[in-house]
C-alpha cells in the first residue's frame, strides 16, 4: 500500500481535543460495534463522563439485509441511560456512506427521543450516499473505493489503522 | 424424510424442520442471535425493522396457544405482517387439502409459513413444495420434531448453565409421545451434553429409544439422581389409544415431580417444561412455582428464539 495512514492515537487525541470544551455533566456517548466501541471507550474514559458508555450493533437496521442476510456474529446492543432527551455523542471509527449512521440514529429512536445527536469519526473517508455530516473529525482521508479502511485493536488497547483490498476482504 | 432439505449448498439454513442434522455451529448461531433479541423486549419501542414488509403465515392444523402466541409476537417485534390461520381438516385427503392450501398462500405472496400439523412431515411436505424464496418453520409435525421448543430449551439451559460440556440432563414422562423430547435429544447430543437420560414407564417409551444416545431410567429417584437439568413433558392423554398408563394417581405417584424427587438432583438443577403443564398429573404445583422452575422464563425466550430463527431463515 502507497497511502500512508495516520496514527490512530493521534487521531483520538485530536478528537479528545475536539470534544474537551463541549463536554458536560449529562453528555451520553454510544460507540457502533466494533471499532466504534473502541473509540467511544478511549474517549468515555479520556473526557471522564458520568452516563455510562451505549453501544451499538446495527446488524437488525441495515438497508442491505434483504440482500445479504443477517450477520452472523450480532452482539447485543444497550444503551443504558435514559434516551429520551439525552444529549447523546454517537461515535463510529470510519464514516464512508453513511448508511451505518442512518441505521444507528434509527436504531437510538427505538430507545426514546434524545434532545440531541452529534457525530463523532476518527476518520472521514467522503463517497457520502446519505446527507449525513460528522461534527467532530479526527481526519479527512481520500481513498479508492476499492480499499477498506479497518481499525484494529492491539491487545494493550492501542489502536492503529489499516488498508484492506476490498475483494480480499470479502473472501 | 430429506434433512438436508434445509440447507442451502452454502450450509445456511433455509428452513427449520428438525433439529436432527444440523450442525452444531447452527444451532449456536440460533442462541447467539436470540441473545442479542432479548434486549428488544426491554426498549421503549419493542420492534426493529428487519423483516418489514414480509408476510408472514401461522397455519396451525393443530390447536396451540403458547406456540402461536410466541411466533406471532416474534414475527411482529420482526416487524413483519402476521396473518393466523387455523385450519381443522377432515381426516382424508389432508395432503391433498394442505398444499392447496399453501399454493394459494403462496399465490398471496408469502414469504414465510410456520406450520403446526398433527401428521409428521406436514413441514417437510411444505418445504419440499413451495419456490426456493420461501421459508418453513416447523411449529411441531405429529410426534415428529419441534425445533424451536428444543432450541429455546436449550436457550434456557445456557443461560441457567453456560457450557453444555459439562451437564446431566434428564428428560421425564412421555418420551413415546413427546416430539420436543426428540427435539430435544438432538439438540442435547449436538451441542456437547454428555449424559442424557431418560425417565419413564416402559409403556411411554419409543422401541430402541437407547439408540439416539440416551441412559434409559424406569425409577425417577434413580434418574434423577445428580442431574443439571430436569425437563418434564406433558403427559399427552390425546395422543394415547388404549391403556398405556394405570390412572394419573399412579403416574404422579411413580413419574410426578415432587419436592422429595427433585432433591435428588443437585441443589441448584433447573427444572423445566414446555407446557401446558398438568399440575398434579407429572408436576406438583409445588414444584411448578418454586425457586428452581424456570417454566416461565421458557416462555419469555420462546420469543427471542422464534425471532432469531425467522431472521436468519429470512436472511437466507
Amino acid at each position: 500500500m502507497s497511502q500512508r495512514l495516520p496514527d490512530a492515537e493521534f487521531l483520538l487525541t485530536e478528537l479528545i481535543k475536539q470534544l474537551t470544551p463541549i463536554t458536560h455533566e449529562s453528555m451520553a456517548m454510544v460507540g457502533i460495534h466494533t471499532g466504534g466501541v473502541w473509540v467511544a471507550q478511549r474517549i468515555h474514559q479520556a473526557l471522564n463522563l458520568k452516563l455510562p458508555l451505549g453501544v451499538l450493533d446495527i446488524s437488525f437496521y441495515r438497508d442491505d439485509y434483504s440482500k445479504i442476510g443477517l450477520h452472523p456474529q450480532v452482539k447485543p446492543s444497550a444503551l443504558p441511560f435514559e434516551v429520551e432527551n439525552s444529549h447523546i455523542i454517537l461515535v463510529d471509527d470510519v464514516l464512508y456512506t453513511g448508511r451505518t449512521i442512518r441505521a444507528a440514529v434509527n436504531e437510538i429512536f427505538d430507545y426514546g427521543r434524545p434532545a440531541s445527536i452529534h457525530l463523532a469519526v476518527l476518520v472521514d473517508r467522503g463517497q457520502r450516499e446519505l446527507p449525513i455530516a460528522a461534527q467532530y473529525v479526527g481526519a479527512v482521508l481520500s481513498l479508492p473505493t476499492n480499499n477498506m479502511l479497518e481499525l484494529k485493536q492491539q491487545s494493550d488497547g492501542r489502536l492503529s489503522l489499516g488498508l484492506l483490498d476490498v475483494k480480499l476482504a470479502a473472501e | 424424510m430429506n434433512h438436508q432439505l434445509q440447507l442451502n449448498k452454502n450450509g445456511e439454513l433455509l428452513h427449520l424442520l428438525t433439529i436432527e442434522g444440523l450442525p452444531a455451529s447452527i444451532l449456536t448461531l440460533i442462541l447467539d442471535t436470540a441473545e442479542s433479541f432479548t434486549g428488544v423486549t426491554e426498549r421503549e419501542i419493542k420492534k426493529i425493522p428487519l423483516l418489514r414488509g414480509k408476510s408472514i403465515f401461522n397455519l396451525f392444523f393443530e390447536p396451540s396457544t403458547r406456540t402461536r402466541t410466541t411466533f406471532e409476537i416474534a414475527a411482529k417485534r420482526l416487524s413483519a405482517d402476521v396473518l393466523n390461520l387455523n385450519i381443522a381438516v377432515s381426516a382424508q385427503s389432508k395432503g391433498e387439502a394442505l398444499l392447496d392450501t399453501v399454493n394459494n398462500l403462496s399465490a398471496m405472496h408469502a414469504d414465510m409459513f410456520v406450520v403446526r400439523h398433527s401428521q409428521s412431515g406436514a413441514a417437510h411436505m411444505i418445504a419440499s413444495h413451495v419456490k426456493p424464496d420461501i421459508h418453513v418453520i416447523n411449529a411441531g409435525d405429529g410426534r415428529h420434531a419441534h425445533p424451536t421448543q428444543a432450541l429455546l430449551d436449550m436457550f434456557t439451559i445456557r443461560r441457567y448453565k453456560q457450557d453444555f460440556h459439562n451437564l446431566r440432563v434428564a428428560i421425564v414422562g412421555d418420551i413415546l409421545h413427546s416430539r420436543v423430547a426428540r427435539s430435544q435429544i438432538h439438540a442435547l447430543s449436538t451441542l456437547g451434553v454428555p449424559e442424557i437420560r431418560v425417565v419413564a414407564p416402559k409403556t411411554l417409551l419409543p422401541n430402541k429409544v437407547e439408540r439416539l444416545g440416551v441412559h434409559v431410567y424406569h425409577d425417577m429417584e434413580k434418574g434423577l439422581r445428580d442431574v443439571d437439568v430436569v425437563i418434564m413433558l406433558r403427559l399427552q392423554n390425546e395422543r394415547m389409544q388404549g391403556a398405556n398408563l394405570p390412572s394419573n394417581e399412579e403416574y404422579f405417584k411413580y413419574y410426578g415431580l415432587t419436592p422429595e424427587k427433585l432433591a435428588k438432583a443437585k441443589p441448584d438443577a433447573i427444572v423445566m417444561h414446555p407446557g401446558p403443564m398438568n399440575r398434579g398429573i407429572e408436576i406438583d404445583s409445588v414444584v411448578a412455582d418454586g425457586g428452581q422452575s424456570v417454566i416461565l422464563p421458557q416462555v419469555t425466550f420462546g420469543i427471542a428464539v422464534r425471532m432469531a430463527v425467522m431472521s436468519i431463515l429470512a436472511g437466507n
